[in-house]
């Protein structure tokens, strides 16, 4: 199940999936380097708070492939947060939001949900003149259409 | 936070799901503005076949038509592409894509 959440001013992002895992190894997954770069990217993470670290994954058209994170919320097996943001020459007017996970003891499993709030509506960016982010677009329409039946 | 389920932008998906509309899209984001002609002696298909596109294209907002005598000239909404981003199409596929990710480890973590 997903949500697509919308604010006023920001949009989130907010999907939910139950898994039928405890949350002590999900959290694992979530917070040890090796397994992150598993299921997400590459990256230096550590499980302290003000810790930055870098997310990366192969540059595009549009973007240079790398993510700024900072850690801001560690409370083991339940809550995890870090700033999602563009790094390098497209950080300043680039992409400025931050992820939280929440892990919730259910029958049967978790119930894993992750926010990234703080899109702006005014990342205009992503559909102006030569099409920043268009490409990126374009590369994730197939998936997206895939998920629409 | 108050939740709401915006619309999905099904006409700018279906519309931009097709290849050929897709090239016509991207070259009259990349080109300006540029007429049925134009178009067609680029796009591998026939003029007709380019005017459709072309409609779809215009019903999804995607694309703006003049008309200069006997020519149409069209040029790209780029800001026809929002829906699309509200709907946060590239962070909700990429987030989901990494969820089944994340599914795929814990399942092999318990061996």
């Amino acid at each position: 199940m997903n949500e697509l959440a919308s604010a006023t001013a920001t949009h989130s992002i907010v999907i939910e999936r139950m898994m039928p895992h405890p949350p002590e190894k999900i959290w694992r997954a979530l917070t040890q380097g090796p397994l992150i770069e598993e299921w997400l990217m590459k990256n230096d993470f550590k499980p302290v708070v003000g810790h930055k670290f870098n997310l990366r994954s192969y540059p595009m058209p549009g973007w240079n492939g790398v993510t700024d994170c900072e850690v801001l919320i560690v409370e083991p097996n339940k809550r995890l947060s870090y700033s999602w943001n563009a790094s390098g020459d497209e950080a300043v007017n680039g992409l400025k939001t931050v992820v939280t996970w929440t892990l919730k003891p259910a029958k049967g499993g978790t119930l894993l949900r992750m926010e990234q709030s703080g899109f702006r509506a005014q990342d205009e960016r992503f559909y102006q003149g030569a099409g920043f982010g268009w490409q990126k677009m374009v590369a994730g329409l197939e998936r997206v259409i895939a998920g629409l039946d | 936070m108050n939740l709401r389920m915006p619309a999905a932008p099904n006409a700018v998906l279906s519309s931009l799901a097709d290849p050929t509309r897709r090239a016509i899209f991207e070259r009259l984001m990349r080109d300006g503005e540029l007429t049925v002609r134009a178009l067609t002696d680029r796009a591998g298909v026939s003029q007709p076949a380019v005017s459709k596109h072309l409609r779809v294209l215009k019903l999804a907002r995607l694309v703006r038509d003049r008309r200069d005598g006997r020519e149409t000239h069209y040029r790209a909404r780029p800001e026809g592409l929002a829906p699309l981003i509200d709907w946060m199409s590239l962070y909700g596929a990429f987030w989901h894509d990494r969820f089944d990710r994340l599914e795929t480890l814990l399942k092999r973590m318990d061996q």
